[in-house]
């Protein structure tokens, strides 16, 4: 035990480790790469084009989908991070009483209901509202997306909050801020990197969503994912490999964006 | 005699009537202020001392403005201002965790208080520079605050706190995160701050130490309550309760029998039988068995047992560089103290086991309430 125990010595512990990274990322490199093929088919190569790509870009069902999910993503998720913000003040600014925890439940029982639970429900629910209205839009949509993406830009921000110093905004109130001047100078420059990180997290979760969407969505209203799923079902062409490969790319740089911007903050 | 403050009844500042404050409620409550009356006076470096949880702290939330009293007025010049919510009071706080606002230089730390209060653009500025100057921290104003020491964030919550010129300036133990040396000058530091800029102290600590260095006055406090006010010298020569003696600096407590009182001063019979005068706290004329304060350096050491108040065995002596411990078992077993300073080429007389006499003197003994 002089050396000390480190798990690396440990006997299969990197035949372990490369087997969890090659099934996490061997189907994603093979998804791209066939983005890539000449050939119609998914499975045998036929040498490098970009036609699948081009195809894509010049199918209008699929640019319909795209711009309807960053439509739905960027509404919904300003709408639930501005609610979030809201309730992560609420639950963290106050000492704590009976009933705290609870409240803490509720905030994040979208992630603890089974997604097609809501699913269903929303559908029964929203399918009377629709009767009664006449509305058939993308409202229900982002109304939906808006419920399950709160817990996402929640938990970011309380844990911001919670590991700020409440000093800081008594410190300002003594300095003659009143509790509006205390947040705006005080506290919402200082929880911006969380409600960043609220905002980043909500737009992915939204992006991402099918089941929910699947279950709401009105005819016309296919999202890229639930599209793609429609698609898969009909005969597979690597069309959607290349969907896929953008899709991860534009991930890719959301998440990129958002490390650098949280670094630079603190 | 014992005051170096001469007693003008300036202005009060501050005036704390009755202030009671409970947290908790049924049977859990505690009374962190139990019916607390203080006036401080206009200019005053005024110190509230006490053990943690005594209540010091929050009576300078109660003074900001951060809580509000179960009970009582707390009169700012003339006006209650206990119900006021904190930025409406014109008083300002130094934190014991500085609370520098992390995401503002230096000088927007400094001006933050003045912004809020919608003061022009080129005033704040300039107040700003003097407060800059005032600290001594010109060359750092466009730092963040966590590129500066704990020292340098110390002079600037100062400053932050005295630019909008309060009427009152609150100090809650903000020395206690230095290291030794940086708060013995901080110290002389608040003085100045102090003397040149004429606002209201209220320093709160439980180093008492610190306290006597600093303090025009003092309030001793315990569980709650307010046990004591005067000046250091007051508190020290003349602790009025067993606490306030036990608190601050080292005593000796002595069993004692009153045999005449009279315009505060007591002939008490010490345990040996010999006679000798003691003080009285004010207001206070006690009859029979009472207990006596003698601080160390207050009595003198005689070998033998001639002429002396009490005599006993030295048990030990502890060499302390500037001076020497003589530690005492006296004749009726209590233990007994004298300090005496060290001269060069001073005699060297008692040893462990010697019999020795102490001398209280004339002005030496202060009969305790309790």
């Amino acid at each position: 035990m002089a050396r000390g125990f480190s798990i690396k010595h440990q006997p299969g512990f990197t035949a372990i480790a490369a087997t969890c990274f090659a099934v996490l990322y061997m189907p994603i490199i093979v998804l791209v790469a066939y983005a890539f093929n000449a050939s119609s088919s998914t499975s045998e190569w036929g040498g490098v084009s970009l036609k699948w790509f081009q195809s894509a870009w010049n199918n209008d069902q699929v640019v319909d989908a795209t711009l309807r999910s960053f439509q739905i993503a960027a509404t919904a998720a300003i709408l639930a991070t501005i609610v979030a913000t809201m309730a992560a003040l609420a639950t963290t600014r106050t000492a704590p009483y009976p009933g705290l925890t609870f409240k803490y439940a509720a905030i994040n029982q979208p992630l603890m209901v089974p997604e097609i639970v809501t699913g269903v429900a929303l559908l029964i629910f929203f399918s009377r509202i629709k009767i009664f209205s006449g509305y058939s839009g993308l409202g229900y949509l982002i109304a939906a997306h808006t419920a399950f993406c709160i817990p996402f830009a929640y938990l970011p921000i309380r844990a911001r909050l919670e590991n700020m110093d409440l000093t800081l905004e008594r410190a300002a109130a003594d300095l003659y801020a009143t509790p509006l001047k205390t947040f705006r100078h005080v506290t919402l420059p200082l929880l911006w990197p969380g409600i960043l990180a609220g905002l980043m997290l909500a737009f992915v979760i939204s992006l991402d969503d099918v089941v929910i969407t699947e279950f709401v969505k009105s005819g016309g209203q296919d999202t890229l994912p639930t599209y793609m799923l429609g698609q898969i079902r009909r005969g597979i062409t690597p069309e959607i490999n290349a969907i896929s490969t953008a899709f991860l790319l534009l991930s890719i740089v959301i998440v990129t964006l958002f490390f650098f911007i949280s670094r630079k903050r603190d | 005699m014992g005051c170096c403050v001469p007693e003008t009844p300036g202005r009060n500042a501050i005036e704390v009537r009755g202030v009671r404050k409970v947290f908790g409620a049924g049977e859990a409550q505690v009374a962190a202020l139990d019916t607390v009356s203080v006036s401080i006076r206009e200019n005053e470096f005024f110190t509230l001392l006490g053990p943690s949880g005594c209540g010091k702290t929050t009576l300078l939330r109660l003074i900001a403005g951060f809580d509000f009293p179960s009970a009582g007025e707390i009169m700012l010049y003339g006006e209650d201002i206990a119900p006021l919510p904190p930025f409406k009071r014109p008083v300002n706080t130094v934190f014991q965790s500085y609370a520098l606002f992390p995401h503002m230089s230096v000088a927007q730390n400094i001006g933050f208080g003045l912004e809020m209060l919608g003061k022009p653009k080129d005033q704040v500025k300039a107040r700003v520079a003097e407060m800059l100057k005032l600290v001594r921290m010109e060359a750092l104003a466009n730092r963040r605050t966590s590129q500066i020491s704990g020292g340098q964030q110390q002079r600037v919550a100062l400053a932050r706190a005295l630019a909008p010129q309060p009427k009152v300036l609150l100090l809650d133990e903000p020395l206690s995160a230095l290291d030794y040396k940086l708060r013995k000058e901080m110290q002389i530091e608040l003085k100045r701050l102090q003397s040149e800029t004429g606002i209201t102290f209220i320093f709160v600590t439980h180093d008492q130490e610190e306290a006597l260095t600093m303090s025009d006055r003092i309030a001793v406090m315990s569980s709650g309550k307010i046990l004591q006010v005067g000046t250091p010298r007051d508190i020290y020569d003349r602790p009025a309760e067993r606490f306030v003696a036990d608190f601050i600096g080292e005593t000796n407590f002595l069993k004692a029998e009153v045999t005449g009182a009279a315009n505060g001063r007591a002939t008490v019979k010490l345990s040996s039988g010999v006679e000798i005068p003691a003080s009285l706290p004010a207001g206070f004329s006690p009859s029979g068995k009472v207990t006596i304060v003698v601080r160390p350096e207050h009595a003198h050491l005689v070998a033998g047992n001639e002429k002396a108040s009490l005599s006993g065995i030295v048990e030990n002596v502890v060499y302390l560089g500037t001076d020497t411990h003589f530690h005492l078992k006296l004749d009726d077993g209590d233990a007994f103290i004298v300090r005496r300073q060290n001269a060069r080429g001073g005699p060297v007389d008692l040893a462990q086991g010697d019999r020795a006499g102490i001398i209280i003197g004339g002005d030496a003994a202060q009969v305790l309430k309790d």
